[in-house]
């Protein structure tokens, strides 16, 4: 038998290694936590990282079901602040940095001249700045970035001294709200500070799943007391990155450096919602303004989809999309088993003409077709808590 | 009947000049829950080494390599609808497929259980 032809988790930490500056292998505070809880641990964005522990099967189906425990640690939580620094950040970014309100958090992407995402990001504003998160493979080359373009009275702080755990599931809010009380009252894209037995945590309503779930900032040396107490309520368990991928995959959530890199437009990755600002779209002035507009009004060359493939057999990251032809005319960026559909998924660049619902697109892989069905995503329905009680 | 491994973690059990292929206990849980599992056709013709089958698990997929050169006799039908066999018994009904063995001394270059064993605690 062959080592995994395709191993995601190998195949990033691979890429990190040759990308980022930091080559040597960091251990996260919860490192030794996840060895005694049974993960097996896997090099990943220049760490040593959990991506499985009873398997990635059942760690999915729990966390639907019920709550499921995520280091992600290797994630860059960068604190941002100075006098203009909405102004300065909506020069790198197409959101509405200035309309966001105190303890609101905002998706949006890092892009480049061209209108190439650098990366994705989540931020929020605290009271004295801006609390952001970007992903651990590129966390070194967006600090870089940000220091570069960012004028000087704007401080950087990369607050890597704290780990980032994630609970999620439709039991999540049970588990915490037992041991941090206060946090039921969160809605989705919302955080606030909370006290945990004199420890402060950074606490939002958000994550990769598609569930209701929660992210928690908390200082690397109180992580594995927080990690235990998680874990000790019924409802948790830990879950690793392997049930993290397939988790975002059916919840329609891109995945940077493979559904995203600097040869997609926010237009193309189906983040048309990224460029939601109207304030924004009749300034133009984020980076890239003038194609991403332009694709906006006319639609641009090619589109993520989502695609349900017939039969058991997935379809990985490379695969080609051919057309009648057997012209290679888009390509799979994400594929693998969805355990809560019992079917293989993935998603997929195609030429905007094939990404219409219902089309059925031809993949070649190791010299085998296959046929996709493209499919509105998500695959599996969001679960947020929304404001409003929906 | 004996039974042989793979260093790649193949197994055949030999039964005359019937040999019947599989991937190991170790190897399974390896690979985690298997959804689909890939088998060659009757009468395909394999040397030893060939990429036999493909097995996915959730994350990856993996060649199987036969062990043996031969004629495949079939491949194992209940993989179709319960590729997860191989999770629950990789070394028995989770068997991948049979092949007629042209050159029985090809086995002399494989493990048996004990080294295999032995193979496997270095890893």
């Amino acid at each position: 038998m062959s080592e995994p032809v395709h191993d995601i988790a190998a195949e990033i930490a691979a890429r990190d290694d040759a990308e980022v500056e930091a080559a040597v292998i960091d251990l996260l505070p919860l490192d030794a936590w996840h060895r005694a809880h049974g993960a097996r641990m896997v090099p990943f964005a220049g760490y040593e990282m959990p991506v499985q522990y009873d398997g990635i099967m059942a760690e999915h189906l729990w966390t639907r079901e019920s709550a499921g425990l995520f280091d992600v640690s290797h994630m860059g939580q960068i604190f941002l602040s100075g006098e203009g620094l909405d102004e300065a950040l909506e020069t790198l970014i197409p959101a509405d940095v200035k309309g966001v309100k105190p303890n609101a958090q905002k998706y949006s992407l890092l892009l480049d001249e061209g209108g190439g995402i650098l990366d994705d990001l989540m931020f929020t504003r605290w009271d004295d700045g801006l609390y952001m998160v970007v992903n651990g493979a590129v966390k070194y080359e967006d600090i870089g970035h940000l220091r570069m373009e960012l004028p000087d009275d704007i401080t950087l702080n990369h607050m890597d001294d704290h780990a980032l755990l994630a609970l999620q599931g439709p039991k999540a809010v049970d588990a915490l709200a037992r041991l941090v009380p206060g946090v039921e009252a969160l809605v989705f894209m919302t955080g606030d500070h909370f006290d945990w037995n004199g420890t402060q945590l950074w606490i939002s309503r958000s994550g990769y799943t598609g569930e209701d779930g929660f992210e928690m900032s908390v200082p690397g040396e109180h992580a594995v007391l927080l990690a235990d107490a998680l874990v000790a309520e019924p409802e948790v368990k830990p879950i690793g990155l392997g049930a993290r991928d397939s988790l975002r995959l059916e919840a329609d959530l891109p995945l940077y450096g493979h559904d995203l890199d600097t040869e997609t437009t926010p237009i193309m990755a189906a983040l048309n919602f990224a460029v939601g600002s109207k304030r924004r779209r009749e300034e133009a002035n984020f980076p890239g303004a003038a194609r991403i507009l332009m694709e906006r009004e006319n639609g641009a060359i090619v589109r993520r989809v989502g695609l349900v493939i017939e039969g058991r057999q997935p379809v990985r990251e490379g695969a080609a999309v051919i057309d009648a032809d057997e012209t290679t005319v888009g390509r799979v960026t994400s594929g693998g088993f969805a355990p809560t559909l019992g079917a293989p998924i993935a998603m997929a660049y195609v030429p905007t003409a094939m990404a219409e619902v219902g089309t059925r697109v031809q993949i070649v892989q190791r010299g085998k077709i296959h046929t996709g069905i493209v499919t509105a995503m998500p695959f599996v329905p969001h679960r947020y808590v929304r404001a409003g009680g929906k | 009947m004996s039974r042989y491994f793979t260093e790649d973690h193949e197994w055949v059990d030999v039964d005359g000049e019937i040999g019947t292929v599989g991937i190991s206990d170790y190897a399974q849980g390896q690979l985690g829950d298997i959804v689909f599992v890939d088998v060659p056709e009757e009468g395909k013709s394999l040397t030893k080494g060939d990429e036999a089958a493909v097995v996915e698990s959730v994350k990856a997929a993996s060649d199987v390599y036969s062990p043996v050169s031969g004629t495949v006799i079939e491949g194992n039908p209940a993989l179709a609808d319960e590729p997860a066999l191989v999770n629950s018994d990789a070394e028995g009904d989770g068997w991948f497929f049979k092949i007629g063995i042209s050159d029985a001394s090809e086995l002399d270059e494989l493990m048996d259980e004990g080294a295999y064993e032995a193979f496997v605690a270095k890893l």
